[in-house]
């Protein structure tokens, strides 16, 4: 049996169970990405209560910081910016080009948001500027994303270390112009001018979300239908299912992974630079709130589907900006987050294994486990019955 | 006079070179092990920390230094299990398993410091030398490099005997075919769940060690995210060696010298913002990348869960 086999769905496909069969993917899509949530919700509780911190306090805080009130209004800026990083994540994932410098890219279309701002808005009008910021921000992303993108295509270098390397210089440099160049005169600590309030990204009318809300969910949909819709996102699919096969039907793949890493950094850094625009105004040196980290596996949940990706980023943003109360008073460190994050994505994983085993009607264990886990035994009887 | 600070200023830029290329070297021969089995490990980052922390706790309340790099490879190996059981015994995917392990341990760590010891910041002290008879009474390198504790003594063996090991005895042998091609080594009578569940757990303990290295030798104190990217720079160390343990230990001197030179810099009299000293040993991590891009080669099983009989 090959492993194509093992992966293939075994789905009935018998005529007139069509609609039978779409609701029960469906339930099993829902089933599959709630379930490893959920069981990362009590494990992190369960973590909590081994290291004396109160889970019933954090998460009624999470719930009261996040949600009541006007609160759900802040959940919902900071989604801005999580969605536009996960459409790109999703982008380059898509390709199975496996994009881990988001944390540098973020930074640099902050700082460009952040730096540029407080110039440019003195010179020409507030809409013409923050077109230019976010045009010249997505250039910085994509440029920056060059180096991975090129050692993959023509040596195949592993392209997730190649990017975590140069976000960590992405960081070293943002700091470095933070302190230097758009270093604001006016303040002893190192942080760039405040861009007035009249210059960032008007709300939405009646509410205090800024109109990136709307930019991010947008994005979602129209990256929706390119990838399930148009040629464009046929190719994607095939050149992440096979880069050989791509070659193949005439997809030039040194291209293609130059333009999905340039896309996916992009975007990624016009988050960085939305950011900056709709909700801080400023940024200070040593600043990173490592978006990507917590988006990553939401992205893996959504099945790189970028509408699918909405509500699980609308949970994490009810989560984060709950969290960061509710730990303090529960007497946690936000780092816990990080401990949730990387709970989601190990349970998603098993989840998804069980699942398939389930599905085929399979032993849980795979053979090979089987003999290890049984050798040793037998071993052993052998010598005692000798 | 001149002659005499130049010499004390040199034995202090060899140690540094030592001190900071240490834990480096250690966890990138974990991580060579783990490669070489067919485990890409991306979760060394964590691995390092949860090393570096459980070290820092055993030596705060033991006493011991010996105790706590003991601490520090049991930790490692405790963080590394569930690389053991998710990947190499269920076969789930590697990358999503790693990045959960940094995360997990990045977190973990950070939060449980900060809970308990962010009231009184400890420092360690320095550890007791051993120095060398004779060899120590050399000037300039005398006091470098013969001076260091036993810890460092240790360590180098450690790594020595296992570039011998991995390139010159049995196991060595069928580790490296479990990351070549596992089929034949199953074909050979031997046991690629098992030689793989070896390598993750030694490479586990490597990794840990030299987190428990950093915390004990390096800094003599803990802080979250004190590996800062050191577990990404001991992987890419690791791709460029191609399996060579001796490679590995004279590449991770060059990222010591490399970490080295912006506080000596400093001492001569250049003023070097903290952010180029930072970003220094990435830089050149990126250029030897792109200079020896053709030459990073990975075992072909590498990252591929084996399954008997599969194609």
């Amino acid at each position: 049996m090959t492993t194509a086999d093992l992966k293939t769905p075994v789905t009935p496909n018998l005529p007139g169970s069509n609609q039978a069969g779409a609701a029960q993917r469906f339930a099993q899509g829902f089933i599959r990405s709630v379930v490893p949530v959920l069981l990362a919700l009590i494990v992190s509780g369960l973590v909590m209560l081994a290291i004396g911190a109160s889970p019933l306090e954090f998460f009624a805080g999470v719930w009261k910081y996040g949600i009541t009130g006007s609160n759900w209004q802040r959940s919902l800026s900071l989604m801005a910016p999580l969605l536009i990083v996960a459409v790109g994540l999703i982008v380059a994932f898509r390709g199975q080009l496996w994009n881990l410098g988001y944390n540098g890219q973020y930074l640099l279309g902050a700082v460009v948001a952040s730096g540029l701002g407080p110039i440019l808005f003195d010179v020409m009008p507030a809409f013409l500027a923050t077109l230019v910021i976010f045009v010249v921000a997505v250039l910085t992303g994509a440029v920056w994303s060059l180096i991975p993108a090129i050692l993959k295509a023509r040596y195949g270098t592993n392209e997730i270390i190649t990017s975590l390397v140069m976000s960590f210089i992405a960081v070293g440099v943002v700091n470095l112009l933070i302190k230097g160049v758009f270093k604001d005169p006016g303040t002893s600590t190192p942080q760039t001018a405040v861009i007035p309030d009249s210059d960032l990204l008007p709300y939405i009318p009646g509410t205090e979300i800024h109109i990136g809300f709307v930019i991010a969910i947008v994005l979602a949909v129209v990256a929706q239908y390119v990838f399930s819709r148009t040629s464009f996102g046929l190719r994607v699919d095939i050149f992440g299912a096979s880069p050989k096969a791509a070659r193949h039907v005439g997809l030039n793949s040194t291209w293609m992974v130059i333009l999905l890493f340039a896309l996916s950094s992009g975007l990624i850094a016009f988050a960085g630079s939305v950011d900056i625009l709709g909700q801080f105004s400023y940024q200070r040196a040593d600043w990173d709130p490592r978006y990507g980290d917590a988006v990553m596996p939401l992205v893996f949940l959504a099945r790189f589907r970028p509408v699918a990706a909405i509500p699980f980023v609308a949970f994490y943003a009810v989560l984060a900006t709950g969290g960061t109360l509710a730990a303090q008073q529960a007497g946690l460190n936000v780092d816990f987050l990080l401990v949730i994050v990387g709970l989601i994505l190990l349970f998603m994983t098993i989840t998804e294994y069980i699942g398939d085993r389930r599905r085929l009607g399979q032993s849980y264990l795979p053979p090979g486990l089987k003999r290890t886990v049984l050798q040793p035994f037998r071993r052993a009887s052998e010598r005692n019955s000798a | 006079m001149s002659d005499m600070l130049s010499a004390a200023f040199i034995t202090v830029f060899i140690a540094t070179v030592i001190a900071q290329a240490m834990p480096l070297l250690l966890a990138a021969v974990g991580e060579t092990i783990g490669e070489q089995a067919g485990i890409l490990n991306l979760g060394i980052e964590g691995v390092m920390l949860v090393g570096a922390y459980t070290a820092f706790v055993v030596t705060l309340t033991t006493g011991s230094f010996w105790l706590g790099m003991l601490g520090g490879a049991i930790g490692g190996v405790v963080a590394n299990l569930a690389m053991l059981v998710l990947n190499v015994w269920l076969g789930l995917n590697q990358i999503v398993i790693g990045l959960a392990i940094t995360l997990i341990g990045e977190g973990i760590t950070s939060v449980l410091y900060l809970q308990n010891y962010t009231k009184s910041p400890a420092s360690l002290g320095a550890q007791p030398k051993l120095p060398i008879p004779g060899l120590s009474d050399i000037p300039v390198i005398g006091p470098a490099l013969f001076q260091q504790s036993g810890i460092f003594w240790i360590c180098i063996l450690l790594a020595l005997g296992l570039a011998f090991a991995l390139a010159r005895t049995n196991w060595g042998l069928s580790t490296r075919s479990a990351g070549q091609k596992p089929s034949s080594l199953d074909a050979a009578g031997g046991s690629v769940m098992r030689t793989r569940s070896i390598a993750v757990l030694l490479s586990g303990g490597l990794v840990g060690l030299g987190g428990a290295y950093l915390a004990l030798l390096t800094t003599a104190t803990f802080s979250p995210f004190l590996t800062n990217g050191l577990g990404f720079i001991a992987i890419v160390i690791t791709m460029l060696s191609r399996g060579r343990i001796l490679v590995v230990m004279i590449t991770s001197l060059i990222y010591g010298l490399a970490v080295a030179i912006g506080p000596a810099l400093q001492v001569i009299g250049f003023t070097v913002p903290a952010d180029i000293i930072k970003m220094l040993p990435f830089l050149i991590v990126i250029v030897m990348l792109i200079v020896f891009a053709r030459s990073s080669v990975v075992p072909p099983a590498l990252g591929t869960p084996y399954t008997r009989g599969a194609r």
